[in-house]
């Protein structure tokens, strides 16, 4: 059985995944798809809304909710760890690398 | 400097850069060979997967497609980067914090069960191969059209690059090679965008390009709307309105998402980075070189059609611009003057439409189409080669692990030592790539057409096991085994009744929901996750060792 920090984190981690997903199917599949011809009456510049959206906003707005997935899960992993110093998960070949730097080319499996 | 000896300085540039990177980078451990040692920084993560997934079809046929199908295509822009939101919240961090090779490897143990890890490579292998064919058969086509050289001796030099830096460095040297691979292709990709839209709007970032006023040679005036207008004076449907049912994008789209998230090839990039926390970085690095190609794509898409609707349409045969006659003898472009009158009329309706243009053609003319200079079109080639091969390798390397790794290692001989291990990896690398090459030089007339098997199968198959083994504890063998059967089975049927079985009856009013052939992986990915559901509550719970091991995952486990 988990602990209640292990739950509180995989809580708060299910919490953010169905904000930044409700975002995800509501600009592609609803101002992408089903409101594309709607939006499509406004205008910015060359581009109909609906139109921009489908072919060039959605994609932008992924990116987006990459990088505050990216941004939240760090900041939730470090507050898990400040309630969880010694994780019994960690496993060896998590922790001999990516301490804080995550762009060294070091370490492995072994 | 002729294009000809421009594309061959190019090839022979880029292949040499190849070559060095992988004598540079040889794999010493089946580790080194299938995951590159777990030691790959999250930016050239980014770039590798990137170039993994942007294949031919990607740099040469997408432009040309969205420009055909207008707001329709929006599908293919959405998919096939929508499907990195799913990759990067739902499975990368977690798989890799499983820490395996393989997707069967996940499959295998979190259903602790030989037959799902089984399940799992045949549907690896088959969603790989069929792949790996458009790949190589890619190739062979930029190789025959740019240096002149015969499809089936391009396919053998394409197979011999693979083959060098794939045997020899497994999943090292191809991650290195990819990083490579991508700088060539987004470089090849973006300079004749740029060119194109300075010169038709003097903006030079297609991605605003395309939603600017054209510039007064062609007329001004905002660039989509002369497009819709150009379009509904020729009989055309309006470029920037849909023309697909609204059910069937989103079907569609669902499909390619789901898909792509559930390509093995572009999971196994994520074992490759040092921990969970690079894994997620990695997938946004990703992303960002991604849409640097699938943004621009519609803009060369809107460029090249307006070009084309301008400049051909309606023009008397004799003044056509020069690149019309050099493609017309490749016969990718087709006129034949119907009417007499010595014009091209290229009309929606089919009996009095006298142009043929391949979809192709979008990209790979686009330099000479706006007067780009000679470098320029052979950067075009070798840009094209990089997007292919980078594909195929990662392809090839999914089911050389599948076969040593899963069937022979995990399944059939565990005795093996680990160099054993290393040379079936090496030697099933080898067969795959001769299979992968005769398909290229003899195409099964079935590889464009099953295409959309693989995001298909893959959405069907892979998609819901992975997410319900992470996100659902109570999930067991016997309900995942037989959503992935019901949704490989049910999936395949139905592409198979109406791409091979019966290709009359296919179109929408036979179609079960209206719902396309394309876009049924997304169907089947929901009868997946019901069957395995329902069959879940019949049987009893994981054992404990299981739900511990999706604790585990759960749970951060590095810094």
């Amino acid at each position: 059985m988990q602990d209640k920090y292990a739950r509180e984190y995989w809580r708060a981690n299910i919490r953010l995944l169905m904000i930044l997903l409700s975002i995800w199917f509501f600009i592609s599949y609803l101002c992408g798809i089903v409101l594309a011809d709607w939006l499509d009456n406004i205008r910015i510049g060359g581009f109909k809304l609906g139109f921009w959206i489908a072919q060039q906003g959605a994609i932008y707005v992924f990116i987006a909710l990459i990088l505050v997935y990216v941004k939240a899960m760090d900041k939730l992993d470090s507050q898990y760890r400040d309630h969880h110093p010694s994780s019994p998960e960690q496993s060896p070949e998590d922790s001999s690398n990516d301490a804080g730097d995550d762009s060294e080319i070091t370490g492995g499996r072994e | 400097m002729t294009v000809q000896l421009w594309t061959y300085l190019f090839v022979a540039l880029s292949f040499g850069l190849y070559i060095g990177i992988a004598i540079w980078s040889r794999a010493g451990s089946t580790n080194d060979f299938y995951v590159a040692g777990s030691g790959v920084s999250p930016l050239a993560n980014g770039m590798a997967t990137a170039a993994d997934w942007m294949s031919a079809a990607s740099f040469i046929s997408m432009a040309g497609l969205i420009s055909f199908l207008g707001r329709d295509g929006s599908f293919y822009l959405m998919g096939w980067t929508g499907g990195y939101v799913l990759l990067a919240l739902l499975l990368a961090p977690y798989l890799r914090k499983f820490g395996q090779y393989t997707v069967p490897d996940f499959i295998g143990d979190r259903y602790y069960s030989r037959s799902a890890r089984l399940v799992a490579v045949v549907c690896a292998i088959t969603v790989s191969f069929v792949y790996v064919c458009g790949q190589m058969q890619g190739a062979g086509i930029v190789f025959s059209r740019f240096l002149e050289v015969d499809i089936t001796t391009g396919v053998f030099i394409g197979m011999g690059i693979v083959f060098f830096y794939a045997v020899l460095g497994g999943m090292k040297g191809i991650t290195y090679t990819q990083v490579a691979q991508y700088c060539v292709l987004i470089f090849a990709y973006l300079v004749p965008a740029i060119f194109i839209s300075m010169m038709m709007t003097g903006n030079p970032i297609p991605q605003l390009g395309f939603g600017s006023e054209l510039n007064a040679d062609y007329g001004g005036g905002y660039l989509l709307d002369r497009l819709d207008n150009l379009s509904a004076e020729l009989g055309l449907a309006p470029y920037t309105e849909g023309q697909r049912s609204t059910q069937d994008v989103f079907f569609i789209t669902a499909a390619l998402m789901f898909g792509t998230a559930g390509l093995p090839h572009v999971i196994i990039r994520f074992f490759t980075v040092p921990g969970v926390r690079a894994a997620r970085k990695s997938a946004a690095y990703a992303l960002i070189f991604i849409a640097l190609l699938y943004t621009t794509a519609p803009a060369i898409a809107a460029f090249a059609k307006t070009n084309l609707l301008t400049t051909v349409s309606n023009t008397e045969y004799q003044a056509l611009p020069e690149w019309f006659y050099t493609w017309e003898q490749t016969g990718l472009i087709q006129f034949s003057d119907l009417n007499g009158d010595g014009a091209v009329q290229y009309t929606g309706d089919a009996s009095t439409n006298e142009l043929t243009v391949n979809r192709d053609i979008m990209v790979l003319a686009n330099p000479e189409i706006a007067g780009l200079p000679d470098w320029v079109i052979a950067l075009v080639a070798a840009g094209a080669l990089a997007a292919a091969l980078s594909t195929a390798a990662g392809l090839l390397l999914v089911i050389s692990t599948a076969v040593s790794h899963d069937l022979l290692k995990r399944s059939l001989m565990p005795g093996i030592t680990e160099k054993q291990e290393l040379l079936f990896a090496r030697i099933a690398i080898f067969i795959a790539i001769l299979i992968a090459g005769y398909f290229g030089i003899n195409p099964p007339g079935f590889v464009a057409e099953v295409v959309a098997f693989a995001f298909g199968l893959a959405a069907a198959s892979f998609f819901p096991a992975i997410v319900t083994g992470i996100f659902f504890q109570r999930m067991n063998r016997q309900g995942a085994i037989s959503g992935m059967v019901a949704g490989f089975l049910f999936t395949s049927g139905y592409i198979a009744y109406f791409k091979l079985i019966a290709p009359e009856s296919n179109s929408a009013e036979h179609w079960l929901f209206g719902i396309s052939p394309e876009g049924i992986g997304a169907l089947g990915m929901l009868l997946n996750m019901l069957v395995a559901l329902i069959v879940c509550r019949l049987y009893a719970a994981p054992p404990q060792h299981i739900r511990e091991l999706v604790d585990s995952i759960r749970t951060p486990g590095d810094r």
